[in-house]
């Protein structure tokens, strides 16, 4: 049976589906033909069983200053999300020399700053950024990593422009509803995968594991002790520390469980306590130390800074890699790749204007009903103005702060990000996407899995994919072709 | 595995534990109530609220002991902390937090333990429709078990779990006797005078012994013999004697795991000793509310000691 589309034939968006004349593109093609036998009340059943399922398993997250809803469920979107193989080769490789320039970038800033000396980047980008750590300065973290897992956020515009969005230096999130989303989709529809080949995902918690065990300190028993720290279970990430730890055969530990004890970072099991080789931290750095940094901070362990400094347990990600993922160090990442990689970046930015350079505030402050103004240090979607959609007043109350702080923001243009389809009881509807591809770094190399997250916007016409803002997720499929 | 994790799974268990003898007990007060004339029938309500050591608490909040009212304060009131759905809530709680030391079954029947109890629990309990909540709360505390005895490695963290299992049954056997003695038995003259049978059968039902008791004792319902069976038949799954040789052994099995015994177990081995050496004639000499007290308070030993041993806490 033909699925209804609801496709706005004449917009200028690129849906990865349709083509605009109601043609299928190639990545497609065989999705396409298993979802015209299906039947439209079964397909809505199992979207119903899907959320039964994910209620169950208690794939949920928190959400701040909700008090009712304390644990919501993603909506979970039944169409996926397909990259062919030739599209991933070509992305993969990009996203690659751009984690290698992040993290000679972040040694460089913590050694000797060639790229300041240069005068390549200004020197207050990371002088005035909070995630900057001078307890960093001349230390580097076991196997020289520093950002052990990446997340970069892409966007795409048309056939063959994809674009970096984000980098996420710090603890990226959302890589447990890439698997679980896998699984959901394999059970539910077993006969796709037997018919299409997709490339799995299911070995990234494996491949985790294996990653951060390369970069165990030296002092490291033979099978390094693998731990992952988390704030607790009312984070609204909690589940997917749970998740990651469970499928590593790690330990999740708080920071109550931890303390230092000859110079090593212990923790408390029934046995006594037992040093710890890495911690993969999902606290921030502000918490993980109150003698060093946040005085306050339940959530951390006295002296574990002291312990790092000393070379004998691995922090993943290290402690100040966020000066990377900074939105005005974002702008200067074409510079910052060719600087470390000697060769052009493969994967372009969105073009961004610095509010900090007086000409470029001046077009901004022009241009604030057609541009995206985001915060620089800013996250999940708040404090952003999407001017096309914004009324008059919110956006004079926004030129207020901008011109109040320019150095605080950055702006984009409002793009025109592609969709892909999602399943309504109407039928087939086009929803913005971006796509987070989760990246791990070790010594032994970097390592890219198949896919990732794709946000979707649930809202019809909505550009904001985020979680906390309602966004959805989908499986993302690359294929093996 | 960590002391944190360990805590939350022993008190995951006591927690779902405690809600389920709770829900049995108030079916015990349902019965007796439906039997009773409207006085005596606010009185057994009254009785499980005593028995649940909550009299203090209920009476600052409401007067008077109707069935429906008590039956929301003790399975759903927000305003009582020890409610069978806080409990759920908790034990659920606890397992989120050790959730990586559990099969996903074990996780999911908790998980969905509460949210069916949740969803039943969502609007206000009639006598009506009273029955229907009692047996999902045995039912989903029965799939718990299951899926822990059928799917978790037996582990330390299976002999956590069934640890803290065990002490909450003894303490809430020996709590439910203790409160029904005393209100049934007002002194110790009255012991093998013949007394309304159906009291005893509630104290049996609110053990899930009703039908075994009788079974063994063709119908005969005595007070002597109905202590006996609750305090010292090993065969019997609420019995004292049946908990403590449960205890005893998941201890064990930890020790041998773990390659060393530590204060608990010889705290545990006293305490399994010293209940093997009673007989029922012994427990009436010292009085069973004696005997009874200084059983809670040997068991909760027990379990400070489990939790100190084994670094529950920082």
């Amino acid at each position: 049976m033909q699925h209804k589309r609801l496709m706005n034939t004449t917009s200028p968006t690129f849906d990865e589906m349709f083509t605009a004349d109601g043609g299928i593109r190639p990545a497609y093609a065989g999705y396409n033909e298993w979802l015209e036998v299906q039947d439209q009340h079964w397909m809505t059943h199992k979207g119903a069983e899907a959320e039964a399922f994910f209620r169950r398993t208690g794939i949920t997250f928190n959400v701040y200053g909700e008090q009712d809803a304390e644990e919501r469920l993603i909506p979970f979107d039944m169409v996926p999300r397909i990259i062919t193989g030739a599209e991933w080769r070509k992305l993969s490789r990009g996203i690659e020399q751009r984690v290698r320039a992040i993290n000679a970038l972040i040694h460089d800033l913590y050694h000797r700053q060639e790229i300041i000396r240069s005068g390549r980047l200004p020197e207050r980008l990371f002088r005035d950024n909070d995630a900057w750590l001078p307890e960093m300065v001349g230390f580097t973290p076991p196997g020289g990593v520093y950002t052990h897992i990446v997340g970069i956020d892409l966007v795409r515009t048309g056939a063959d422009e994809f674009m970096v969005l984000e980098d996420n230096a710090r603890t990226p999130s959302g890589v447990s509803y890439m698997l679980e989303n896998r699984e959901t989709m394999m059970a539910m529809f077993p006969e796709l995968f037997t018919k299409m080949r997709v490339r799995p995902v299911s070995d990234y918690p494996r491949r985790l594991a294996k990653s951060l065990a390369a970069c165990a300190p030296d002092c490291a028993s033979r099978r390094p002790v693998v731990a992952v720290l988390t704030p607790g279970v009312y984070n609204s990430a909690y589940f997917e520390h749970a998740f990651l730890a469970d499928q590593m055969g790690a330990e999740l530990i708080e920071g109550s469980d931890l303390h230092v004890e000859n110079g090593r970072v212990c923790m408390r099991t029934t046995r006594g306590y037992q040093p710890v080789d890495v911690i993969y931290r999902r606290i921030d750095d502000d918490f993980l130390d109150p003698l060093s940094f946040n005085p306050s901070s339940l959530l951390g362990v006295p002296g574990i800074m002291d312990v790092y400094r000393a070379g004998r347990v691995t922090i993943a990600n290290a402690p100040g890699a966020g000066v990377a993922d900074d939105k005005a160090i974002y702008s200067f990442m074409p510079e910052i790749v060719e600087f470390y990689t000697g060769e052009k970046p493969l994967l372009p930015n969105v073009p961004t204007w610095r509010c900090a350079e007086k000409d470029s505030l001046a077009y901004v402050l022009d241009h604030l009903e057609e541009l995206v103004v985001k915060e620089v240090h800013g996250s999940g979607g708040y404090g952003m103005l999407i001017g096309p959609t914004s009324s008059k007043r919110e956006i004079r109350a926004f030129r207020r702060k901008l011109e109040a702080k320019p150095e605080n923001y950055i702006a984009q243009p409002t793009l025109a990000l592609s969709t892909v389809p999602i399943f309504t009881r109407k039928g087939l509807a086009p929803r913005h996407v971006d796509l987070r591809p989760f990246v791990l770094v070790s010594p032994k190399g970097i390592e890219i899995t198949p896919g990732g997250l794709t946000r979707v916007a649930m809202k019809k016409g909505s550009l904001v994919v985020n979680s906390s803002q309602g966004g959805g997720t989908k499986d993302s499929w690359v294929l093996d072709d | 595995m960590l002391g944190r994790t360990a805590n939350s799974i022993f008190w995951m268990c006591r927690y779902l534990e405690r809600a389920e003898n709770t829900a049995r007990l108030l079916d015990a007060g349902f019965r007796m109530s439906l039997t009773r004339a409207s006085d005596a029938a606010s009185e057994e309500w009254r009785s499980v609220i005593v028995t649940l050591g909550q009299l203090e608490h209920y009476d600052s909040l409401y007067d008077g002991y109707s069935g429906p009212q008590v039956c929301n304060y003790v399975l759903r009131d927000r305003e009582n902390p020890s409610s069978v759905l806080s409990m759920f809530e908790m034990a659920r709680t606890n397992a989120r937090v050790a959730r990586s030391s559990l099969t996903m079954e074990v996780w999911e029947a908790v998980n969905e333990g509460w949210m069916t109890l949740k969803d039943i629990l969502a609007r206000p309990v009639r006598e009506s429709n009273l029955g229907t909540v009692l047996s999902a709360i045995r039912r989903e505390s029965t799939l718990f078990r299951g899926a822990t005895y059928g799917t978790m490695l037996r582990n330390d963290i299976y002999h956590f779990a069934r640890a803290g299992t065990f002490i909450e049954r003894a303490d809430n056997t020996a709590r439910i006797l203790d409160v029904k003695y005393h209100l049934l038995l007002p002194s110790l003259s009255y012991v093998g005078s013949s007394l309304d049978s159906s009291q005893w059968d509630q104290v049996l039902r609110s053990l899930a012994g009703d039908r075994v008791y009788s079974w063994l004792n063709a119908g005969q319902m005595d007070p002597r013999g109905i202590a006996e069976f609750l305090i010292l038949d090993w065969r019997f799954p609420r019995s004292l004697a049946f908990s403590y040789e449960q205890l005893r052994q998941q201890l064990a099995e930890l020790a041998l795991e773990y390659g060393q015994e530590s204060d608990v177990h010889v705290l545990i081995g006293n305490t399994a000793h010293w209940l093997s050496e009673r007989t029922i004639d012994s427990i009436f000499e010292t009085g069973l509310h004696e005997f009874l007290i200084d059983f809670i308070d040997r068991n909760q030993a027990v379990a400070n000691a489990i939790a100190e041993d084994y670094r529950f806490i920082a």
